[in-house]
């Protein structure tokens, strides 16, 4: 039952968010790019969609961290690293110049995507193939190659 | 040509950070779509039906606008050639996963936890972004 309200409530979130992307102008390709553009003709409205999310954010995560668990769950799972590595910064980088050349970003593009833009689906599918790349060219492979080296040297069994 | 909109604009950015919020607060998790998508890809992912749901939402959500308010989307082509399209999706996929992130997961989320990392990280999509749209924009990649 627990799982049930669980997955409705992810459900909701995800409709909320959508609502929210629409409603902001982040659906809109030539807005974002017209953000991003300061030098041209310059539209500052998706300040104001950070800014609005950010407000709400902040107190809700104040006020839950202060009650110390998670309405449905038994802790938090919140991403503990500190480090500024050279992949956060390459791979923020890397995000920027696409997101500045499409005017997408990962959630308005799976909101469009399924309103039927074309533009949005082939953005989709361009977008996980994308990831999957990341994905198989990570750091798991790691053992494998531990693997490989014992092969090669001949020594273990 | 884009109009100034500071009141949908902040009111659909309150929305998105009840959104977060319902994720952080019930789940306790962190509602980044690069993440949550990106995870359905990988094998020992273990909330895959969390993320499903989560990610049916955006899709019925999207759904929903087109009939309610179907000005959130372009009426017309919004001028970025197809060719560009898929080099732009290719390096969001690529960049997000490397980098742990989008918008969403370090610009609402990180921020609002004054994580050091989701502030780095929005300040360098943000940089490179600007300088992209310009870049194209002189070019005359984009229109």
């Amino acid at each position: 039952m627990n799982k049930q309200r669980e997955l409705g409530f992810a459900f909701v979130a995800g409709v909320v968010f959508a609502a929210g992307l629409g409603l902001s102008g982040m659906t809109l390709p030539t807005k974002v790019i017209a953000f991003l553009d300061v030098t041209g003709d310059w539209d500052p409205s998706l300040a104001f969609v950070m800014g609005g999310a950010i407000a709400v954010h902040l107190v809700v995560t104040r006020l839950i961290q202060k009650r110390g668990r998670p309405l449905l769950a038994e802790i938090f799972h919140l991403p503990k690293r500190s480090e500024i590595d050279g992949k956060l910064v390459a791979g923020a980088a890397i995000f920027g110049v696409g997101w500045g050349l499409g005017g997408y970003c990962p959630g308005p593009a799976l909101v469009s995507a399924a309103a039927g833009r074309t533009e949005a689906i082939v953005f989709v599918v361009a977008m996980t193939i994308g990831m999957l790349v990341q994905h198989a060219t990570a750091s798991p492979s790691k053992p494998t190659r531990f693997e490989d080296e014992a092969i090669g040297k001949g020594s273990t069994p | 040509m884009s109009q100034f909109t500071p009141i949908a604009s902040g009111i659909g950015g309150m929305l998105i950070g009840l959104a977060a919020s319902i994720i952080l607060a019930v789940h306790g998790k962190v509602a980044g779509i690069s993440g949550m998508f990106g995870g359905l890809f990988q094998r020992e992912v273990h909330d895959r039906d969390f993320r499903l749901a989560f990610v049916g939402g955006l899709f019925a959500g999207g759904v929903g606008l087109l009939f309610l308010r179907p000005s959130s989307f372009p009426s017309a082509s919004s001028g970025v050639p197809m060719a560009a399209v898929v080099v732009a999706g290719l390096l969001v996929g690529f960049g997000t996963r490397l980098g742990n992130g989008c918008t969403s997961g370090h610009g609402v989320c990180g921020l609002s936890r004054f994580s050091g990392r989701s502030l780095v990280a929005t300040v360098t999509f943000m940089a490179t972004g600007a300088l992209t749209a310009f870049l194209t924009h002189k070019l005359g990649v984009v229109k």
